[in-house]
């Protein structure tokens, strides 16, 4: 039987070792791994480097670095704990693996660059552990969360079901336009509010729910309707993502027109009785609202819920749909609804999909714009047919 | 033979159907079947002779003015009728 250190000398004979100054010209190209447990990697890392505590390694190399080729340079603090983890990941059959011999140590003792991660606390730790178990979020995407920052226009039907699962998974900042009181006619659908909350204006309302959900969340309200003169002071505070819920035309064109100007991807969505309609706009590499729709409808095409009603449900499936392609583009995941638009039919229960180009003549993303500032959106809709 | 599927904001116009059939070997043939059958639909569709220009038509998922616009033969997918919904309600 052998000793602990006729083991690390046998497994160190296996693998491929360089020291921190070789490791060093491999950033940029390798994956640096980190095995060391959680409070070490507190207190500083190698930049870039990805974290799993040795004792975890096997079982979640795959989901983090699918591809078994890839590059990797492993560290602890002193090589040991990496080293036994090099042997490992050789034995699941990564090609390309070497241990980083003295360790952080030795990299901070060379004076290396290091930097020291933003943690969770142990609360958050507990309330987003569902995401942390994920790959694709894991810390790094939590944390990236919690810096994000998403305008919902409108806290109705859409904003309700978006707002409430944008609160829950920890994006920080949700901003909330809208300038409607609770009554009684929305708590069919708009489950952000409630019945204690009538002739409550919407936005604190929302406030109140989304905050008590989430404590980790600022709710910030503009009790006011979108409109020409306010859209830059509005979106001058800075957004990630827009999540276009409005329940009127004029206001999706000057959502496409701003967000357009402002290089902010909107998540759209539209409901009306059984059927939904999602997409994601995000020019110049998609196309936007104008490119899907040059032309408003006349009014006589385009009733609202008011008029026509909705199912209660519906935008419940539909704004969860948009807080689902929200996070993917604030976590930089997944394959958005960009160029797709998604098309929701609740009566037969199916989702089909339409292809959305880019249009080169649109009047605002196109290759020679003729709409480059702010117009009276309630006239140009008003004059569709025109 | 095509079927024509009809947003809810049409279906008044052909008489609450949500699906319609139309012959004709290309887009404009089979719209222009439905809209004699349903002469209401015809002024929410065309805008002299062309699609009028807040409806888009889809075939097989690709809209029809990124393909041969009425001209586009059909080919057994179904066409999809989708004017602009604006609601968040």
């Amino acid at each position: 039987m052998a000793t602990y250190r006729e083991l690390l000398a046998q497994v160190r004979e296996e693998i491929e070792e360089i020291g921190a100054a070789e490791a060093r010209e491999r950033q940029g190209e390798a994956l640096f791994l980190d095995v060391r447990e959680r409070e070490e990697w507190e207190e500083g890392v190698v930049p870039g480097a990805i974290h799993i505590p040795r004792g975890q390694l096997e079982s979640r190399i795959e989901g983090l670095v699918p591809d078994h080729s890839r590059e990797i340079v492993l560290y602890c603090s002193g090589g040991s704990r990496s080293a036994f983890a090099a042997k490992s990941l050789g034995d699941l059959g990564y090609g390309n693996v070497t241990n980083m011999t003295g360790g952080f140590t030795d990299w901070k003792r060379s004076g290396f660059e290091i930097e020291t991660p933003r943690s969770l606390t142990p609360d958050q730790r507990r309330r987003y552990s569902r995401h942390l178990l994920i790959p694709e979020v894991g810390d790094a995407g939590q944390e990236r969360l919690l810096a994000s920052r998403v305008l919902l226009i409108g806290a109705g039907g859409l904003g309700s079901p978006s707002s409430l699962y944008l609160a829950a998974a920890g994006v920080g900042t949700l901003g909330i336009v809208d300038a409607d009181v609770v009554d009684d006619s929305n708590l069919q659908r708009q489950i952000v509010h409630s019945t204690d909350r009538l002739g409550e204006p919407k936005v604190e309302s929302a406030k109140r729910t989304l905050e008590a959900l989430n404590p980790d969340v600022e709710v910030k309200t503009f009790e006011e309707r979108l409109t020409s003169e306010n859209v830059e002071r509005i979106l001058g505070e800075g957004w990630d993502v827009i999540v276009d819920g409005a329940d009127n035309f004029p206001t999706r064109y000057l959502v496409n027109d701003a967000s357009v100007w402002h290089r902010i991807p909107v998540v759209h969505g539209s409901i009306y009785r059984f059927e939904g309609q999602v997409t994601v706009f995000n020019p110049p590499e998609g196309p936007c609202y104008r490119c899907l729709f040059p032309t408003p409808p006349p009014p006589e095409l385009a009733p609202s819920c008011a008029e026509g009603g909705v199912l209660g449900v519906l935008p419940g499936i539909v704004g969860s749909l948009q807080a689902n392609e929200a996070l993917k583009l604030l976590l930089d995941i997944g394959d958005t609804l960009q160029g797709r638009l998604l098309l929701f039919d609740a009566l037969g229960t199916t989702l089909d999909e339409v292809a959305v180009k880019r249009d080169p003549t649109c009047p605002v993303c196109g290759e020679h714009p003729t709409i480059t500032e702010y117009v009276d959106y309630v006239e140009f809709c008003a004059g569709a047919r025109g | 033979m095509t079927k024509v599927r009809i947003p809810p904001t049409l279906r008044n116009e052909v008489g609450g159907e949500r699906e319609v059939i139309g012959e004709g070997e290309t887009v404009r043939e089979v719209l222009e079947d439905v809209a004699g059958r349903y002469p209401a639909l015809e002024a929410q569709l065309f805008d002299g002779g062309s699609l009028a220009p807040f409806v888009n038509v889809y075939l097989g998922g690709e809209d029809v003015r990124t393909l041969d616009g009425l001209e586009t033969r059909v080919n057994g997918s179904a066409l999809i009728l989708l004017p602009a919904m604006a609601g968040g309600c």
